[in-house]
């Protein structure tokens, strides 16, 4: 894998930042950079080909549904699903509240839908480490239904806790994700599905930092549902994925409803077309599901599995340089053992936006928060935390202005003398 | 941005730790990064007698409340809302707005915190909890 070509497709990154430095983007896992080639999927595509897809007989018409439709190919065949086990949702969130309306729809909507349903004494089960992308939106269904949230914890190292709980009979659905946003934990998905099929329930697989970065195949996995979003993976915002096993699809009631998902409309009632259509309410996103198209041909080119040993290196090199900073404390696992290219850590004495504040003055963008995984802060008893994040474009020497921009923020406030305490407090 | 004030400031705290009595106390939090305070007021009449608070924050939190205390205890209510204003709009000001020091003693060294609007809100977060805990002191008596 060539970098430095890769890179040059990349325009954004040839930018200074912060008085003239060069920019080390290490945010990765909040939302990639696009290449060339996706700007210009998008721009031929408005140029050339831009109608209202699903819609009209005229040319453009059917050149617009072309493209999308074969984008739509092109993304089932990179996670090994069928195109109509595809749908196009504005991103991965969308995808996730669209499975729990549909559920809670469910309830009401009668025929082969009831299957569905849920009620008090039923369980959602997630994982501690969630996004609250796979979080709230099962909280909503369970204040909506009455079923309970459970969820398994996490271990000291960043591990999902498989004997935290037990599933039952009455867990409906248990959703997890591929690979966590803050810790890198890649989970044991194959132990996951088998213990929920144990017991009949329902999984669903958040992949955004999976799918992105390494080879994945939700037919193999085995999970029901699955959701990504473009933008993570060199691709567009405005457009993600709902995967769903077509028989579930075609069971399930819609969410959003409207124009294109409708199979037969009477002022008395309507009828729905099959799945994807049904989930695909109104004109949909084009150009973002092209450009998508597009990432995911860029990203096959390169290959999923040298991308994914680029960014097992850069994280190896990430940890062990980190590793030397003294007090500084990986967050989630500090092996590569079953883990991706999301570092997570803190450093003693140094609220985590003051460590950000002076890697950005360096021209380092990493991410400092809680990442959306508010719970999971809390499990480890930290308000924030700094995360770098790898695509295919980071380099060894990024990592390296990442550990050395550590170093300068210890130095920056005085810590790095051995004096721990003029970092972040509670009171005074 | 880390002006020398703010560091002095986030080093040795002025008025942290919670105190009794108190007239109200405000909770606020920071949902983009998790990063709270919880602020006590004590009034005296119409004066500000007491700031007190504990944080979990950022070394601008941490600061901002400190000369937060120092610009308020011992003004009456009026004054310091007119500090307060003064404060907030400095902080969303973008670095357009040219901070008066006769209001804001300590508190100009904020102004560079305006050109990074990521952080105007761990400027403002005890500002806003003093705000709150003024009003619920006032409505209660």
């Amino acid at each position: 894998m060539d970098v430095t070509k890769i890179r040059a497709d990349f325009p954004i990154l040839s930018r200074t930042v912060r008085d003239g430095k060069p920019l080390v983007y290490l945010d990765s896992g909040a939302t990639s950079q696009r290449p060339r080639q996706v700007l210009d999927a998008e721009r031929a595509f408005l140029e050339q080909h831009n109608a209202a897809v699903h819609r009209g007989a005229h040319q453009l018409a059917e050149e617009a549904t072309d493209a999308y439709e074969s984008a739509r190919a092109r993304i089932a065949a990179f996670v090994g699903v069928r195109p109509d086990e595809v749908v196009f949702t504005k991103n991965a969130t969308e995808g996730v509240n669209l499975v729990a309306y549909a559920f809670s729809n469910a309830t009401t909507f009668g025929g082969d839908a009831s299957r569905f349903a849920l009620g008090p004494g039923d369980e959602i089960v997630i994982t501690e480490l969630e996004h609250h992308a796979n979080l709230v939106p099962w909280q909503e269904l369970c204040r909506r239904t009455g079923a309970a949230l459970r969820w398994y914890s996490v271990t000291d190292d960043g591990r999902v806790d498989l004997d935290s709980i037990a599933l039952t009979e009455r867990t409906k659905i248990v959703a997890f994700a591929h690979q966590s946003n803050v810790l890198g934990t890649v989970l044991p998905i194959a132990e996951l599905v088998a213990r929920a099929r144990a017991v009949g329930a329902l999984t669903l697989l958040d992949a955004c930092q999976s799918v992105p970065h390494m080879p994945v195949h939700f037919g193999d996995l085995g999970v029901d549902f699955a959701v990504f979003s473009g933008h993570k993976m060199l691709g567009p915002s405005g457009v993600g994925v709902l995967y769903g096993r077509s028989e579930l699809l075609a069971a399930m009631p819609p969410f959003l409803t409207g124009g294109s998902m409708i199979e037969m409309v009477r002022m008395e009632g309507t009828t729905y077309a099959p799945p994807p259509q049904k989930f695909e309410a109104g004109v949909p996103m084009t150009s973002q599901a092209v450009g998508l198209g597009a990432a995911v041909d860029y990203l096959t080119d390169i290959g999923m599995d040298a991308l994914h040993e680029h960014e097992l290196e850069l994280t190896e090199r990430a940890l062990e340089g980190l590793a030397a900073v003294p007090g500084v404390r990986i967050i989630g696992p500090t092996t590569l053992e079953s883990r991706g290219g999301a570092v997570a850590f803190v450093v003693d004495g140094i609220h985590a936006h003051d460590v950000g504040q002076v890697l950005d003055d360096h021209g380092v963008a990493v991410r400092v928060g809680h990442h959306c995984a508010w719970p999971l802060h809390r499990r480890f008893g930290i308000a924030a935390t700094v995360r770098a994040s790898f695509h295919v474009y980071s380099t060894p020497d990024e990592v390296d202005a990442l550990v050395d921009g550590v170093r300068a923020a210890r130095e920056f406030f005085g810590v790095a003398s051995g004096d721990g305490s003029r970092g972040t407090r509670r009171g005074g | 941005m880390y002006q020398e004030i703010i560091l002095d400031h986030y080093r040795t705290p002025h008025g942290a730790g919670l105190r009794e009595p108190f007239d109200a106390e405000s909770f606020q939090i920071n949902p983009t990064c998790g990063d709270e305070i919880t602020l006590r007021v004590r009034l005296d009449g119409d004066t500000v007698a007491d700031v007190s608070y504990e944080t979990l924050g950022c070394s601008i939190s941490q600061a901002s409340a400190s000369v937060l205390t120092d610009l308020v205890v011992g003004k009456s209510t009026q004054d310091c809302l007119t500090v307060l204003r003064a404060f907030q709009e400095m902080a969303q000001g973008r670095g357009q707005v040219e901070p008066n020091e006769d209001v804001l003693g300590d508190g100009v060294a904020f102004a560079g915190v305006a050109r990074y609007p990521a952080r105007v809100k761990c400027a403002l977060l005890g500002w806003m909890a003093f705000k709150d805990a003024l009003v619920k002191s006032e409505g209660g008596s």
